[in-house]
C-alpha cells in the first residue's frame, strides 16, 4: 500500500460518506427545497414591490436603493441560515458518532484520525458552498434579472460569505473534538452571537465616535471573527453610496473592517482545524 | 520472543483515567494461532483493556506490539479485525454498502470487495438482506454483520468483545462455528466474554482479569486438570478427621445430604492417590470417592473470589 495515495483515498471515502449521510438522512433535500421556496418568496415579494415602485415613478437612483435594501435583507437572512445550516449539519459529526461508538469499528482501521475529521470537514463544507452558491446566486440573479441591480465586487464578496460559513463549520467541528454534542451546538451559537453582538456594539460606537464601543466590537472581532466577514462583504457587494443611507440599522457599515481582519479570519479559521485534527488524534475513546 | 511469534505481546499497559485506575497492569502474550478468552467480571477493565490495544485509548503506562508492531501501527491495523461490544454501526447505509464502505477503510480494492462481500453476508446468514437499511435491522443482525465486517479484511488477528450478546442460541452457535474455522486457518481470536460456557467450548487459553489486573494466564486444559473436588463416604467422620484433611486440600465441609460425607477441594489430582493411601494407612473405611473436575465457572468464580486453590497454605 502506498501510504500517502491511501490518505487522500480516506479523506475522500469520509468526505464522500457525510455526503451521503446527509443525502440520506434527508437534510439534503430538505435544505435545498426550502432554500428554493425561500428564493421563490423572495422573487415574487421582489417583483410585486418593484412593479408597485415602478407605478408609484421613482427616479432611477431611489429604484436602485430600494433593489439594494431587498438584496441587502435577503443576504443577511442567508448569511444567517448558513450560519444556523453549517452548525446544524456539523454539530453530531464528531461527538456523536463518539456517542452512539460508531467510531470505534471506523477508527480501528488502518486510517489516521486527522483522516476522518478532515474528511467529514471536507464534505461538510462541500455542501455548505453549494448551499450558500446557491441561495446567494439564486438572490443575485432575481433582483439583477427583474431590475438589472447587479453587485460589485462578486468573487471577493462571495469568497467572504463562504468563509464565514465554513468558520463557524470549523468552530463546530473543532468544539466536537472535545464537547458534547448539546454543549458544543450552545458553544457555537454563543460564539456566533458575541461576535455578532460586538459587531454592532462597533457600528454603533463608530457613528456616535465612541472608540471604547469600537474597541469592544474589534476585541470580539478577534475572538470570533465570523460577523466581520459578514460586513465585509456587504461592504464589498454595494456601492458606497447605499451603504451610507443605512445609518444605524442592522446592514450598517460605518466603522470599517480592516483587510487585516480577513488575514486574521484565515489563520483563525486554519487554527481551528488544526486543533481539531490535533485534539480528536489525542483524545481517549 | 523469537522461538515463538506472538499476536499480541502487552507488557504493563496502564490506564489512569483521573484518580481511577481503571487497568493497572495489562501484561500478556498470546501466541499466534491461539483462540484467547479474556475473562472478568463488569468494571474489571476488560474493555479499557481492548481499547487500548486497539489504539482507541492511549496507555498511561507500558508497552505493547499486535503482530509484532507498535500499538498504533497502521500496517498492523490492515491485518485486524474488530467486533466492538456495542455494535452499533450507520444504520443508513444498507448491508452491502456497510461492508463496502468498512473495505475500502481497509484499502481493499474494489475486485476483492466484491469477491468477499457476497461471501460473508453468506457466512454470517444475511445473504438475503444485502439491500437492507441496517436501521432495519435486529441486534442479533446487527450483531452478525459486525461480525462480518471484522472479518473483511481476512484478518490475522481478531478482536471479538462479546460477540455473542445480542444473539439467540442458533446465533450463538453461527460465531461458535466461525471462531472454529478461524482456528482452522490460523487466525488469531480475541475474546472478550463473560460468557463462560462460550469460552470453555471455543478458547484454548484464558486470562482472569479483575479490578484492572491480570490474576491468572493458563491453558484451558490446565485449568480443568489443575484442581479438583472430591466427595468422600467414609465410616465414621469426626471433627479431628475433618481438621486433618485440611492437609491435603481447602475447603473441607461436611454434607448433609444422601447420608453424611466430607467434600474437598485439591489443588490437583496427584493429591488424590495420597489421600487414599492416608485414608487407608489411618484406619479410615472408605466406601465412596468421586472426584470432579471444576467447571470454568466455578474456577471463574474461586479466582474472582480470592480463593486460589494452587496454594492451600492459608
Amino acid at each position: 500500500m502506498t501510504t500517502r495515495q491511501h490518505n487522500y483515498q480516506t479523506i475522500f471515502i469520509i468526505a464522500g460518506l457525510t455526503i451521503r449521510e446527509t443525502q440520506r438522512r434527508r437534510i439534503l433535500w430538505m435544505t435545498l427545497l426550502l432554500g428554493v421556496g425561500f428564493l421563490a418568496v423572495f422573487g415574487i415579494g421582489f417583483h410585486y414591490i418593484y412593479l408597485e415602485l415602478n407605478r408609484q415613478v421613482l427616479n432611477s437612483s431611489e429604484l436602485n436603493l430600494v433593489s439594494g435594501v431587498l438584496l441587502t435583507a435577503g443576504l443577511y437572512a442567508i448569511n444567517f441560515l448558513t450560519i444556523v445550516i453549517a452548525v446544524l449539519i456539523s454539530v453530531t459529526a464528531v461527538s456523536g458518532e463518539i456517542d452512539s461508538h460508531t467510531i470505534e469499528a471506523l477508527l480501528t482501521k488502518p486510517i489516521r484520525r486527522w483522516e476522518l475529521v478532515l474528511g467529514k470537514w471536507l464534505g461538510f463544507a462541500a455542501l455548505l458552498l453549494m448551499y450558500t452558491l446557491t441561495l446567494t446566486g439564486g438572490l443575485m440573479l432575481i433582483v439583477y434579472l427583474r431590475a438589472g441591480f447587479a453587485v460589485q465586487n462578486l468573487p471577493a464578496g462571495m469568497g467572504l460569505m463562504i468563509m464565514q460559513g465554513l468558520l463557524v463549520l470549523t468552530l463546530t467541528i473543532a468544539g466536537g473534538t472535545r464537547l458534547s454534542t448539546l454543549a458544543n451546538g450552545v458553544m457555537a451559537f454563543m460564539m456566533y452571537g458575541i461576535a455578532f453582538i460586538g459587531g454592532w456594539v462597533e457600528q454603533i460606537g463608530a457613528m456616535l465616535r465612541n472608540e471604547t464601543a469600537v474597541d469592544i466590537g474589534i476585541a470580539t472581532s478577534l475572538i470570533m471573527p465570523s460577523e466581520i466577514l459578514w460586513k465585509k462583504a456587504l461592504l464589498l457587494f454595494l456601492p458606497q453610496s447605499l451603504n451610507s443611507t443605512y445609518g444605524a440599522g442592522p446592514f450598517a457599515v460605518t466603522s470599517r473592517p480592516s483587510d487585516l481582519m480577513i488575514i486574521y479570519a484565515i489563520f483563525y479559521m486554519a487554527a481551528l482545524l488544526a486543533f481539531a485534527l490535533i485534539s480528536f488524534s489525542r483524545r481517549d475513546l | 520472543m523469537i522461538e515463538d511469534h506472538l499476536a499480541i505481546d502487552a507488557r504493563g499497559l496502564r490506564k489512569v483515567f483521573g484518580k481511577k485506575t481503571a487497568v493497572s497492569d495489562f501484561t500478556l502474550q498470546v501466541k499466534r494461532g491461539e483462540i484467547f478468552g479474556f475473562l472478568g467480571p463488569n468494571g474489571a477493565g476488560k474493555t479499557t483493556s481492548v481499547k487500548m490495544l486497539l489504539g482507541l485509548t492511549a496507555p498511561t503506562a507500558g508497552t505493547a506490539t499486535l503482530l509484532e508492531r507498535p500499538l498504533g501501527s497502521r500496517q498492523a491495523r490492515t491485518k485486524i479485525g474488530f467486533l466492538p461490544e456495542h455494535f452499533r454501526f450507520h444504520e443508513w447505509l444498507t448491508a452491502a454498502e456497510f461492508l463496502d464502505l468498512h473495505g475500502r477503510l481497509y484499502g481493499m480494492s474494489k475486485q476483492r470487495r466484491t469477491a468477499v462481500i457476497p461471501d460473508l453476508l453468506a457466512l454470517v446468514n444475511l445473504a438475503d438482506r444485502a439491500d437492507t437499511k441496517l436501521q432495519a435491522f435486529s441486534k442479533g443482525m446487527l450483531q452478525r454483520i459486525g461480525l462480518a465486517q471484522a472479518l473483511l479484511n481476512d484478518p490475522e488477528l481478531v478482536f471479538l468483545d462479546e460477540p455473542t450478546s445480542g444473539l439467540d442460541p442458533l446465533g450463538r452457535r453461527l460465531v461458535r462455528d466461525i471462531i472454529n474455522s478461524l482456528r482452522s486457518e490460523g487466525t488469531t481470536v480475541f475474546l472478550n466474554s463473560h460468557l463462560l460456557s462460550e469460552v470453555e467450548q471455543t478458547c484454548d487459553r484464558v486470562a482472569f482479569i479483575r479490578e484492572g489486573v491480570i490474576l491468572q494466564t493458563a491453558s484451558l486444559a490446565d485449568f480443568v486438570q489443575d484442581s479438583i473436588d472430591v466427595t468422600l463416604r467414609v465410616g465414621s467422620i469426626t471433627p479431628q478427621l475433618l481438621a486433618e484433611l485440611a492437609q491435603f486440600g481447602n475447603g473441607v465441609q461436611m454434607q448433609e445430604k444422601n447420608g453424611r460425607r466430607i467434600r474437598l477441594t485439591l489443588p490437583h489430582e496427584d493429591k488424590l492417590p495420597d489421600l487414599v493411601r492416608w485414608l487407608t494407612a489411618n484406619g479410615h473405611n472408605l466406601y465412596e470417592l468421586s472426584p470432579q473436575r471444576l467447571s470454568l465457572e466455578e474456577r471463574f468464580l474461586q479466582i474472582m473470589e480470592g480463593r486460589q486453590p494452587n496454594n492451600p497454605t492459608t
